[in-house]
């Protein structure tokens, strides 16, 4: 393998087996993927900062380790970061006005393990502003096209992580999801996703949307990818005092490549009776596919708090932005207004003019379920609610070990279509929030295409037809990430979905 | 529901976000609609239910009081818009 161009199609675990044979070296990986960005970033617009002269920097000491002998898995591998998670010396905009020229002075507790690991970091990702959107619209400064249909969206809010995995700008990457963020993403571009489990990884460094709600997780070209990744991150962070004092265990152990004795059960609430027929073949298509591996299937399980999940989330997590983002003063970093009248004054301008539409409308929709007289009816009333969806989850998994569904009930949207509908938008993650009400892990597997005009794609599409990636979800218990991953890996050994990339 | 003017410039100035005219408009409407879609929640019986605030059953997780290190003042003033003295500089607050 020399041929640069073809570098950056590699999976995460490929590049690291040639630079662990000395086939190739980290400097020329490095390249082979700022010269990808660089090609093709203008019209992707999956980063808002490339740090390319410490990326090449970072490869050079990855490969002094290789030539040592020492080094891991992703020694040398390069890794776009969602840009809501703080690098040192490195800016940090949250896709947002107000971080625009923030550049923190610590690591986040991830791209801490992610160095220690020897990755290569490359840049910054796009994103909604402060993770708060479902396309990258949000983002204050561009917005991200989806590798597959350039008109399209990537999804959100960690679209651009996604869309830089799928177009070869990086060979792994790292998303946040507080109702959605890395699946649904991971969906609409083809690519693998995990939420991990609530406190399995920490969040020290991740700028704070919803704190009862949020955790970072990979976005990767397969599963092994993600295995290896989650080997970097997980496990216990004093810093982040609801990091769960649990080890992880090796993920790669749960790559096993049969099913026999999994018992997956398919959530009829994420299967609708009135989804795209297109799209319903693919779940069901999937779920054969998993039979034939060896696990039982059946259809047919009910989680009837589902349809509750949307207006329980639009409570709680927009409750929890409007306290976090309290934070946002013009005092101690970030955009500051100083020419009003008083402090005050200067204090709402500030935040009129730093924050996005769509963060006003959220951190006043908190304000208002959490103000005298409202919090018993909105707050407290979802918290309950969130009761009851987690209790159904449990009552599931004392009979299945995995529940299968879909990720988003439809493949990437145009840019601009549900840009004026603020609730439009919200039932795009319809099936990912209850994942995070729940606080369980969830997964998105590429498992088919379907043609833009609708239905099915075949696998050689006619010349200007595009077609659009669909992911399946999986959903487990509390920290078993393992079990989705074996599901997904053993899956990707049958079929080929996840090998296939864009033409760009 | 639907949202008065009123009260939307109530919950912007809890939240401290300014709003032009034509903000407080669009939220009335925004808010509204979304409003109205919380209702559904009524529909559900939580008459027994406990609410859960946290999906970790951890509770006032503690660590030894002791003094660590920390960043230096002046990379924990680098970001500020005005400094002082080595401290952040406020607009008067009574005045």
């Amino acid at each position: 393998m020399t041929a640069g161009d073809a570098l950056h199609r590699l999976t995460a675990h490929e590049a690291g087996d040639l630079l662990a044979k000395r086939e190739v070296t980290s400097r020329e990986l490095t390249q082979a993927v700022l010269d990808r960005i660089g090609e093709i970033d203008g019209r992707i617009g999956a980063y808002l900062t490339v740090t390319g002269e410490l990326a090449l920097q970072q490869a050079a000491d990855a490969d002094e380790r290789l030539a040592r002998g020492e080094g891991g898995p992703l020694t040398g591998v390069p890794i776009a970061i969602k840009d809501n998670m703080c690098a040192r010396g490195v800016r940090t905009t949250c896709g947002s006005r107000m971080l625009e020229n923030f550049v923190p002075p610590y690591d986040a507790h991830v791209v801490e393990r992610l160095c220690e690991a020897g990755a290569v970091i490359v840049g910054k990702t796009n994103m909604d502003e402060f993770a708060m959107g479902s396309s990258v619209e949000h983002s204050a400064f561009f917005p991200t096209h989806n590798p597959w249909a350039l008109d399209r969206v990537p999804g959100g809010s960690s679209g651009g992580s996604a869309a830089a995995v799928a177009a070869g700008e990086a060979f792994a990457a790292l998303g946040s999801d507080t109702g959605g963020s890395i699946r649904q993403p991971a969906s609409l571009c083809g690519v693998v996703g995990l939420k991990p489990t609530y406190g399995r990884v920490s969040r020290y460094g991740l700028v704070a949307f919803g704190s009862s709600l949020d955790q970072i997780g990979p976005l990767t070209k397969d599963a092994r990818d993600a295995a290896l990744m989650m080997n970097v991150i997980a496990g216990h962070d004093p810093r982040d005092a609801t990091s769960a004092p649990l080890d992880a265990p090796d993920y790669t152990e749960a790559l096993v490549g049969d099913l026999r004795g999994v018992r997956i059960g398919v959530a009829s609430e994420y299967v609708p009776d009135d989804l795209d027929p297109a799209v319903r073949g693919i779940v069901e298509a999937a779920a054969q596919e998993l039979e034939g591996l060896g696990a039982t299937v059946e259809w047919g399980v009910s989680l009837p708090s589902t349809s509750y999940a949307l207006a329980c989330y639009y409570i709680i997590a927009p409750s929890e932005a409007s306290a976090n983002l309290a934070r946002y003063d013009g005092v101690k970093y970030g955009y500051a207004y100083q020419d009003g009248d008083g402090m005050w004054d200067n204090l709402e301008k500030t935040r009129q003019h730093g924050f996005g539409d769509e963060v006003k409308r959220r951190i006043m929709l908190g304000t208002y379920a959490l103000s005298a007289g409202y919090y018993d009816a909105y707050y407290l009333k979802a918290l309950k609610v969130r009761t009851l969806i987690r209790r159904e989850f449990e009552a599931a998994f004392e009979r299945y070990d995995v529940l299968l569904g879909l990720v988003a009930p439809t493949p990437a949207f145009t840019i601009g279509e549900k840009l004026d509908d603020p609730f439009e938008m919200y039932l795009s993650d319809v099936f990912t929030l209850p994942v995070n009400i729940a606080g369980i892990p969830g997964l998105s597997l590429p498992a088919g295409f379907v043609a833009t005009g609708g239905g099915p794609a075949s696998g050689e599409p006619a010349p200007r037809e595009e077609r659009l990636p669909v992911g399946v979800q999986l959903m487990a218990r509390p920290f078993d990430e393992a079990s989705l991953l074996r599901v997904a890996h053993a899956y990707e050994q049958a079929t080929a979905w996840h090998t296939q990339r864009p033409a760009l | 529901m639907s949202l008065t003017r009123d009260e939307v410039l109530h919950i912007a100035r809890l939240a401290r976000i300014g709003l032009s005219e034509d903000d407080v408009a669009k939220f009335q409407e925004h808010l509204s609609e979304i409003l109205d879609h919380f209702q559904a929640l009524q529909q559900l019986d939580t008459e027994d239910v406990p609410p859960t605030s946290h999906p970790l059953p951890l509770e006032s997780v503690m660590r030894p009081d002791e003094a660590r290190p920390s960043l230096p003042v002046e990379e924990v003033l680098a970001n500020a818009p005005l400094t002082e003295d080595h401290a952040f500089r406020v607009r008067a607050v009574l005045e």
